[in-house]
């Protein structure tokens, strides 16, 4: 995956994310990714291609447990997520719905840099930086929930979770 | 229930419910898959959960009678669209018979508790952060996505991660005019907002057990608001009292063994404490009342499942009775549920917050998470009882919101602007 990382900061909330005034309304995840992060940032999604990575630092994800957040990230062209941390809810909901969220150290990508990621090793080449960075593995159960495409597939094929 | 195996190792209380309900013995940082004692979503969350669960190819639930919907977050419906998932959410619970609690039962928490649902001991999901409430009850419940609340309906059961825990001791004698949120703001204040991710909280002292329920709960909500996972407490007699005739299940609290590990310990003594208001837009900054006094406020809340139980209700009452809300102030107060709502009328509190000028709201979340009722205007302040300030969290990112108690609410809603309630106790 390549693309461009957009770049936020600390402790980027779920109502940031997909404000609550949006997501109550509708089930219709086209009409919220429209609505993406535009508290914080007006012409985000605008600026947003398919394919670019959104790059915070610390906590991303916290407040709500509004799944409409990692999905209408993910309708709205966002390829996946780095940040330092996230909060344990969005987590869980941007694995189980499809859209990888890599925790690695953050700080030194800027906004417009160029970035490459090998989900399968967790590398991140910072082209633009001619550097390179690791993200943290995953626990086996995400991978095997993101192998399937997300934990509606999962739960489809196999009923139950399950951990070896 | 039994644990299978031997289990040799002294256990914190999250250790103790995730081994017994996984069948391992299981201690921090283990992965299990846990069997479920109860589910529950909420009208933000619930559609998605249903649509998750049909693509899940479920035709049939795991959690029969172990499961409940609630519209509460946008009740009554103040749009079309809405009122369209709110009837799927009831076409749903007929079709597999799921308890629904329609406009009017209340906020999910509080009716997860008053129906007995959430017991000593038992596992418990949510769709809803702040299912880390029923803690306080000596609970594991934590908040889940819509897709992970559909695979608990469907098979019953659920992966977790065990989490470590914090350890919080909090000493001393609350202060006249110092409340149970003034407690939980100072946590968070101390803690942040990200102190305790993926931990869970183990609360207990002398202050703690001096709390009555409804004080502990406020407490355990706004564990989440420091990243935790859950928001434990030890179960004691009036935690036993509480579920008197809400349940017919023998109760089974769990309690930390001695020298179980704690990843961090923290120890206060609120003796010396004062009433503490969190400043926008974070829950985490925190500053004494004397800080933010002055302040000029429009709308004041006094509700939500933080503090719309009837201790918060009475205590702002002590404040209102009898005056009246400032000019150009608009209180709105919500009772956290129907059994509330029915305690407050008994008791003449509805009565004095509708004399006093203000306006009370069908039991629910009212206008915390700004989907209806009591969205405020550009520029405007609020003082609230919620659990979160977020810039935009009440439906407007220009207006300001400030957290507090009910009595500092109640009392900055007579000045006007923000108010330290002992002045007017
Ligand atoms: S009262 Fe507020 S915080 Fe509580 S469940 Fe409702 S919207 Fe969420």
């Amino acid at each position: 995956m390549k693309g461009k990382a957009h770049r936020f900061g600390d402790d980027v909330n779920t109502d940031y994310i997909i404000s609550g005034r949006h997501k109550f309304k509708t089930l219709d995840m086209n009409e919220l990714a429209c609505h993406v992060m535009e508290d914080l940032d007006p012409h985000f999604t605008k600026r947003l291609k398919k394919g670019d990575f959104l790059v915070a630092g610390k906590n991303f994800g916290c407040g709500s447990s509004r799944e409409q957040a990692p999905l209408a990230l993910k309708h709205a062209g966002v390829a996946a997520v780095l940040a330092s941390s996230f909060a344990r809810i969005y987590f869980r909901n941007s694995i189980n719905n499809g859209l990888p969220a890599l925790v690695c150290d953050t700080s030194g990508i800027e906004d417009g840099d160029t970035l490459e990621i090998d989900l399968a090793t967790g590398r991140i080449k910072n082209i633009s930086k001619g550097s390179e960075i690791d993200s943290r593995p995953l626990p086996r159960v995400m991978l095997d929930i993101l192998s399937e495409g997300g934990l509606v597939e999962y739960m489809r094929k196999h009923g139950r979770l399950a951990i070896e | 229930m039994v644990l299978e195996g031997k289990n040799s190792v002294a256990k914190t209380i999250s250790e103790k419910i995730l081994s017994a309900h996984s069948g391992k013995d299981a201690s921090a940082g283990d992965l299990v898959v846990a069997e479920l004692d109860f589910v529950m979503a909420q009208d933000g969350t619930a559609p998605l959960a249903i649509r998750a669960f049909e693509g899940m190819g479920g035709d049939s639930i795991a959690m029969a009678g172990r499961a409940a919907l609630c519209i509460d977050h946008s009740a009554p419906s103040p749009l079309r669209a809405i009122s369209e998932l709110h009837a799927l959410m009831r076409e749903f619970a007929d079709k597999y018979g799921l308890e629904l609690n329609d406009v009017g039962e209340g906020v999910c928490h509080q009716v997860m508790l008053d129906k007995g649902h959430a017991l000593p001991g038992s596992l418990v999901i949510g769709a809803d952060s702040h299912t880390c409430t029923y803690g306080a009850v000596n609970a594991f419940a934590t908040g889940v996505g819509s897709t992970d609340l559909a695979a608990g309906l469907l098979s019953g059961s659920l992966w977790f991660r065990v989490p470590e825990t914090m350890k919080v001791t909090i000493d001393g004698k609350l202060p006249a005019g110092v409340f149970a949120k003034d407690i939980a703001l100072m946590m968070v204040g101390d803690i942040t907002a990200d102190g305790a991710t993926y931990m869970a909280l183990e609360v207990g002292g002398a202050a703690i057990a001096d709390l009555g329920l409804d004080g502990r709960l406020t407490i355990s909500n706004l564990a989440v608001e420091m990243g935790a996972k859950a928001g434990l407490m030890e179960a004691d007699q009036k935690t036993l009292a509480f579920f008197d005739g809400r349940t017919s299940e023998k109760l089974a609290p769990v309690s930390p063994d001695a020298g179980a590990a704690y990843q961090e310990e923290r120890e206060y003594d609120i003796s010396g404490l004062g009433p503490q208001v969190a400043k926008p837009h974070t829950v985490d900054n925190i500053a004494p009342v004397e800080e933010v006094e002055g302040t000029p406020i429009a709308e004041g809340l006094i509700g939500t499942c933080t503090n719309g139980r009837l201790e918060d209700l009475r205590a702002a009452v002590e404040i209102l009775r009898g005056k009246k809300v400032a000019h150009g102030v608009r209180l709105i107060v919500a009772p956290a549920s129907r059994e509330v709502m029915m305690q407050a009328l008994r008791e003449g509190l509805i009565e004095v917050f509708t004399e006093c000028g203000g306006s009370v709201m069908c039991p629910g979340c009212a206008s915390c998470v700004g989907t209806h009722q009591g969205i405020p205007g550009d520029g405007e302040n609020v003082i609230s009882t919620a659990n979160r300030n977020f810039k935009g969290r009440m439906g407007n990112p220009e207006a300001c919101i400030y957290l507090a108690s009910p009595a500092t609410v109640a009392a900055s809603c007579v000045a006007g602007e923000i108010t330290d309630p002992r002045r007017v106790m």
